[in-house]
């Protein structure tokens, strides 16, 4: 097991950047989620991992073995890709005993070994079928079994669950954490789906034009999204954006809209030197750290009621507030009673300020 | 009822014409299951009087034709067909998986360059090439001149074969430790397998039939295919002897005929599917 550290890493086709001079460091044994809308470069970095693709700068170690330019065959890797490639002239058992195969392993052996390891991820039963006769679902198991089968040092899934449907997906996800966790191998794993990271990883990077934008624990993306880019795209429904005016006087600090404002006396310490007067900034506020209040409390902004979606367990309820939409998520069996003019309270422990640039405003 | 009679009408009339298109092609067919046994078989069709093998016993008494038939045309169709699915194959693979710039344009330049310069407009020129080359009067230069001749369309069938295959079924291969070689050797061939039996029994056919290439580069009769020993069942004048001609065509028709009974029975003409998309 190895972990993998990229330095300065590029990737160009032609005159397009795929991958701009990125750096991280994976851990032995980690799971970390690339995460990004479709072009953002989640798929060339992971391509860049398995030697698939060759940077045009910078250097990856696997371990500690510098690997730029090394080919796939050198760099002991497993990859789940998100057709599942399951070649379809071999049955299961040989799909799955294929990396043995090439490594030379004694046919009984590796018939053996891939009986093992179906077994244990359940299509044990499925050995002498072809790829073309069995479920999506036991597709993804197959191909995830031919990733393990040679216990590689690193895990590749390149959006493993986009084929599967709704209900197969978190079932495969749960199992995916579930198997990861048991073998204890790094894993680097692509999606655009910013629940799936979530749940799956130790640590997110979400990526955007082909640079790492923030790079973190789940929660700690979540709540302190380091950009509105990354605000926007995690969570669902998404932080709200809410653009503000800063009124600094001598003894007073007022985040101002045309439809409301908000007394933030109490924040001009924590503001002191990092926005001016006349500023413009985004209020950043998670739906579920908006609550229904009334006229005259603090930290209240006004909206009317747009819409309300039952969910079951939580409520959506949506403003209009000026140009923007904000949305309010309500937890409790019973739809909260609202109509008209709604006062939103905000949660101000969990209120987040973006410069009008995109960077999280650190407040003191 | 108008047009009840003229729907009738219209479907007779449109059978009886169709079996008279059919007739066109099965009648020579029909000729060549019953003329072989008619020890007076004439240019029509008529069952013989008495069925008899003594044509064949005659035609394989001409070891000439006979060796033309189980050895030349064997060598000369075999080498091309091999030679064409090989090349073919290698190429085509080569062509969808290279970054070639252009290589579509070469795709289609080859088709189009093939089908402009026809064999027999360009037989003099081939014809002093091979003579430079020396290679007059050997089944490889048949077999060279064949192959040249078909293998732009069969890269262009083929490639359409190879292109069907993604991508991430060789990167898997990759990832999974195999080297580029293996990649082709383990996944691409086996799929691409059915796209080859094609392009085999198309180049065999075309060799097989082949009569002029043969008849102007090769001069001993000892190398000569069956499509030209064929005339050894002429008289000197020039008339064939209808009787050994058509048992001589019928064993000419056989391997053709078995062969493709044989892949369809091995391989199939047909295509894996598999992928989850």
């Amino acid at each position: 097991m190895a972990g993998v550290s990229f330095r300065g890493v590029s990737k160009a086709f032609g005159s397009v950047v795929a991958v701009d001079d990125v750096s991280y460091d994976i851990h032995d044994g980690e799971f970390v989620c690339l995460l990004g809308p479709s072009g953002c470069g989640k798929t060339t970095t992971l391509r860049l991992i398995a030697g698939l693709e060759q940077p045009t700068g910078g250097t990856i170690h696997i371990g500690d073995a510098d690997v730029t330019m090394v080919a796939p065959k050198g760099r002991d890797i497993g990859m789940v890709f998100q057709d599942y490639a399951l070649y379809p002239h071999m049955t299961i058992s040989e799909n799955i005993a294929y990396p043995l195969k090439v490594r030379g392993i004694s046919k009984e052996d590796r018939a053996k070994r891939a009986a093992e390891v179906a077994a244990h991820l359940q299509i044990g039963n499925l050995l002498e079928r072809r790829p073309g006769q069995i479920s999506g679902g036991q597709q993804q198991r197959t191909s995830v079994a031919r990733a393990v089968v040679h216990k590689p040092q690193v895990f590749l899934f390149d959006e493993p669950l986009s084929n599967l449907d709704a209900k197969l997906r978190l079932e495969a996800r749960g199992f995916l954490k579930h198997l990861q966790q048991e073998l204890g191998v790094t894993a680097v794993y692509v999606t655009h789906d910013q629940a799936e990271a979530m749940a799956l990883a130790d640590r997110i990077a979400v990526m955007d034009g082909g640079r790492i934008v923030q790079m973190a624990p789940p929660l700690e993306v979540y709540h302190r999204p380091a950009t509105t880019f990354v605000a926007n795209f995690l969570g669902s429904p998404p932080m709200n954006l809410l653009p503000v005016t800063i009124e600094r006087t001598a003894t007073h600090t007022r985040f101002v809209a045309p439809t409301f404002s908000i007394d933030a006396d109490e924040w001009s310490g924590r503001l002191k030197d990092r926005v001016e007067h006349g500023e413009e900034v985004f209020l950043g506020v998670r739906p579920e750290h908006l609550g229904v209040g009334r006229e005259g409390d603090p930290w209240t902004m006004k909206g009317e009621l747009y819409a309300v979606e039952p969910l079951g367990p939580e409520t959506l309820v949506t403003l209009s507030v000026g140009d923007a939409l904000a949305t309010l998520r309500i937890f409790g069996d019973e739809p909260p009673e609202v109509e008209g003019t709604v006062h939103a309270t905000i949660d101000r422990a969990n209120l987040r300020l973006f410069r009008s640039s995109g960077e999280r405003i650190e407040l003191g | 009822m108008n047009r009840t009679a003229r729907f009738v009408i219209g479907r007779i009339a449109f059978y009886v014409g169709a079996c008279l298109f059919a007739s066109f092609f099965v009648l020579p067919l029909l000729w060549l299951t019953v003329a072989p046994f008619n020890s007076l078989a004439t240019l029509s069709v008529a069952l013989p009087e008495q069925w008899t093998l003594e044509n064949f016993r005659r035609v394989f008494a001409n070891t000439f034709a006979i060796r033309a038939l189980v050895q030349n045309s064997v060598i000369q169709a075999g080498g091309a067909m091999i030679l064409v699915t090989v090349a073919a194959t290698l190429a085509a693979y080569a062509l969808s998986r290279a970054a070639i710039k252009g290589s579509q344009v070469i795709t289609y330049g080859l088709v189009l360059f093939s089908s402009v310069v026809t064999g027999t407009a360009a037989m003099v020129p081939i014809f002093l090439m091979v003579h430079r080359a020396g290679l007059i009067d050997t089944h490889l230069a048949v077999i060279l001149v064949f192959t040249g001749g078909l293998l732009p369309a069969a890269i262009f069938i083929m490639r359409d074969f190879v292109d069907s295959i993604p991508r991430s079924y060789e990167e898997s291969a990759l990832v999974a430790g195999a080297s580029p070689w293996r990649v082709f050797n383990d996944i691409a061939l086996p799929i691409v397998r059915p796209g080859m039996m094609v392009i085999a029994v198309w180049a065999f056919v075309n060799v097989w039939g082949g009569f002029l290439i043969p008849f102007i580069l090769l001069r001993s009769p000892e190398r000569m295919p069956a499509a030209v020993a064929i005339y050894s069942f002429y008289t000197e004048a020039g008339t064939p002897l209808i009787t050994l001609t058509a048992a001589y065509s019928l064993l000419y028709t056989l391997p053709v005929l078995l062969l493709y009974l044989f892949v369809n029975w091995k391989y199939g003409f047909r295509f894996f599917g598999g992928i989850k998309s």
